[in-house]
């Protein structure tokens, strides 16, 4: 991309808060976002990710994306992961090993039931929203 | 299949001992009861982080919070809730009783951190520029490039009241106006990220969270002062934030974001990353900015301060991670927004790195004046093991400690300076009845005399010779004055010694010598260590009337030292016992003592 002009960066960001708040209806409408902050990556969140990849691909799931970000703070319960569906509500997840990514994808992916003992409070209120 | 609503029920410690089991097993109850079993999900969940309102029961979608919930109210949370639809109101969490602190409209049902610095943190995809703009990002340096004056940009800083967050709290709008008053062509922006103090994370997080937000705060920065270069100094010990900081600038870069004529605006500016090979002392400003230049990291005397002199004798602005992390903020939401959350000498919110013997360790945010108990008992989860209290140390190798009696004490830069402590970067470590005060001033002192850079006497010889103390204290070897010594040295080295560091490493020996004075005088004089930390003053001994002879410590003891017979008292042999208090640790009916006052007889030993 170019550099950009004071409208054009005004326009990128009207595009883009419109494309985050409308996830919901795009192709891939469900978000598994990974935290990988160093805390994060020498709790296994690599080793998360992948397995999160791997179930989507053996469970034949296209509308899924899978995505990174920064640390939560939650760093008692690393690796840390936040899913996010129509129609189910915002569930941060933490402990979140290789066997309980495959726990999600299966049980709240698929079965839009959710994961016992793993769930945590989001620290708190977005102050963006 | 989907369900209408979800029960989350806190499986945490604290709502444990408080029901939360029954809580569970009752909706499960009230669910069937009520026919409505397959159509509402019950679940347990890990600490929610609000435990002194516990047993906690939340629901969704519509986000309700309970606090204090009990196996009785299950019937209500099922029936009134669920089924009819009306919210079991007494039970809700009511806000208003505890965020004094905090009088934006931001503030929804409840809170119990207010996240301004770490705001896209674990939000957005950090190596994704499109995901900061869209949340904001760069709206602030549209505001200083073609709204608001240099003047008003600092004005607004001046208004917010941020101060500075490394440590010192200085007034960030008055390092800015010093270095945009100072006349020269050539000026720079430092952005601080070395992060010395052990224990503290939260600027790594920020970098590599959100490293954006420090790009377009250096930027803002220089175009208040007129700079055209900045710098980030990075400890190379972070190499994840060294790479997110990187492709952050890169995409900068490609946005015409950073560079020529951002944004079609006639100013321009760079940023580098510089390395540091993570020294503590090259977090000092000076040592830094002579890092920078290819020197050693150590000090020179203030002033010149960096605002009039700094990197290769230019003025330059030198501001912490955090400190920057706010700037956007108060540019998009005005000075008065942020003026609102804090109290009145300290504006905003404070990132803590949470450690230590704490349940839920990590990264708390909170509006400055938040009560430490709160961030212990409540976003801590409290102290793991039901273990009790002793202290907080705050502010890392400069700090010092805060105690039970003050738990009450709301956190700002005047209150622990008060009680002999520091804010510093925000590190809070939790120490329990199982830590010796003594044993922490030494790890501090140790820590200082490896990061001494040597220069002057009063750090270089001082720190040395206040470890030296400390060690003999803990082998039961002190004069009997060595307090008074520990004093003098410690009260010579905050008056004399050339930067901050010589300054503020005895404030851990000072504070705990404060408020620990019996622990002290323990070691000192009778010879123990309470905490059973100080190896050479620890007795293990079995308490003859409250042995039952069970031979679990025998079983245990890893070097053979403990003999009996069942059921009648066991015995430590002293001269094999190795003080590793495994005995201690398994014994089930507090037979061992670790604290005695009596000096050891000689044992015989059993056959």
């Amino acid at each position: 991309m170019a550099k950009l002009s004071l409208e054009e960066l005004g326009k990128l960001r009207q595009n883009k808060q419109r494309e985050m708040s409308g996830r919901e209806t795009a192709d891939k409408n469900v978000e598994i976002i990974v935290g990988m902050g160093t805390s994060g990556i020498a709790s296994g969140a690599k080793q998360t990710l992948d397995a999160f990849l791997a179930e989507l691909t053996e469970q034949h799931l296209t509308n899924v994306s899978v995505r990174q970000t920064g640390s939560m703070g939650l760093d008692h319960a690393e690796p840390t992961v936040e899913v996010k569906m129509p129609g189910m509500p915002d569930i941060i997840y933490g402990k979140v090993d290789a066997e309980t990514a495959v726990k999600i994808v299966r049980k709240h992916v698929l079965g839009k039931t959710l994961v016992n003992d793993h769930i945590f409070d989001r620290p708190a209120a977005d102050i963006n929203k | 299949m989907a369900f209408t609503h979800y029960i989350l029920v806190c499986g945490g410690t604290g709502c444990e001992s408080n029901k939360s089991d029954l809580i569970y097993k009752n909706l499960f109850h009230e669910a069937e009861a009520a026919n409505i079993k397959d159509s509402v999900q019950i679940v347990k969940t890990g600490c929610f982080g609000f435990c002194e309102r516990g047993p906690i029961v939340k629901i969704l979608p519509d986000e309700s919070f309970y606090v204090g919930v009990t196996p009785e109210d299950a019937k209500d949370i099922i029936n009134e809730h669920i089924v009819k639809g009306r919210p079991v109101t007494r039970l809700l969490y009511k806000e208003a009783e505890s965020k004094a602190f905090v009088r934006v409209e931001d503030i929804r049902f409840y809170q119990k951190q207010f996240r301004v610095v770490l705001r896209n943190c674990g939000v957005i995809n950090p190596e994704d520029i499109q995901e900061y703009i869209g949340r904001d990002g760069y709206r602030a340096l549209e505001r200083a490039l073609f709204e608001l004056s240099p003047d008003q940009v600092i004005n607004e800083l001046k208004v917010a009241g941020l101060r500075g967050r490394g440590g010192a709290g200085f007034p960030t709008w008055l390092k800015w106006d010093l270095t945009k008053k100072a006349q020269s062509e050539q000026k720079y922006i430092i952005c601080n990220a070395d992060e010395g103090d052990p224990g503290a994370y939260m600027d790594r997080s920020v970098l590599e969270g959100d490293p954006h937000s420090v790009l377009e705060a250096m930027t803002i920065a220089g175009k208040a002062v007129g700079a055209n270069q900045g710098y980030i100094y990075c400890r190379a010990e972070y190499p994840l934030a060294i790479f997110r900081l990187e492709t952050a600038i890169r995409q900068a870069n490609e946005l015409g974001l950073l560079g020529d004529k951002i944004l079609g605006s006639d100013f321009s500016f760079n940023i580098e990353v510089r390395l540091g090979a993570g020294a503590f002392v090259c977090g000092e400003e000076t040592a830094l900015i002579a890092s920078i230049e290819g020197g050693r990291g150590m000090p020179h005397p203030r002033p010149p301060f960096p605002a009039q002199s700094g990197l290769w004798g230019k003025p330059t602005i030198i501001n912490n991670v955090e400190t920057l992390a706010n700037v956007p903020v108060i540019l998009t939401r005005g000075g008065d927004w942020f003026a609102k959350i804090g109290t009145d000498k300290s504006k905003g919110t404070k990132v803590f790195a949470l450690t230590g013997k704490i349940n839920n360790s990590g990264l708390v945010e909170v509006p400055m004046g938040t009560p430490l108990r709160d961030i212990i008992y409540n976003i801590g989860g409290g102290i793991p093991g039901g273990k009790k209290f002793k202290a907080i140390q705050t502010g890392g190798p400069s700090g010092g400690v805060i105690t039970a009696d003050y738990i009450d004490t709301p956190i700002d830069y005047e209150h622990l300076q008060a009680l002999g402590s520091i804010m510093g970067s925000g590190g809070m470590i939790v120490m329990d009845e199982d830590d010796c005060m003594i044993d922490v001033a030494k790890f501090y002192l140790g820590f200082a005399v490896d990061e001494s850079c040597g220069k002057c006497a009063p750090c270089r010889i001082g720190s040395r010779q206040l470890l030296g103390m400390l060690e003999s204290i803990s082998k039961g070897t002190a004069e009997p004055d060595v307090m008074q010594k520990l004093a003098q040295v410690g009260k010579a080295m905050q008056r004399a010694s050339l930067c901050g560091l010589g300054q503020n490493s005895p404030n851990p020996v000072l504070s705990t010598l404060r408020y620990f004075e019996d622990e002290y005088r323990a070691h000192i004089e009778e010879h123990r260590c309470p905490a059973g930390k100080c190896k050479e003053l620890v007795t293990y001994l079995i308490l003859d009337d409250k042995c039952i002879g069970c031979s679990l410590c025998e079983r245990r003891c890893p070097s053979g030292a403990i003999s009996g017979e069942k059921r009648k008292p066991y015995l430590i042999n002293q001269d094999l016992c190795i003080k590793c208090g495994e005995c201690y640790s398994v014994c089930k009916f507090s037979a061992v003592s670790r604290d005695s006052k009596v000096a050891p007889k000689p044992q015989p030993v059993h056959a």
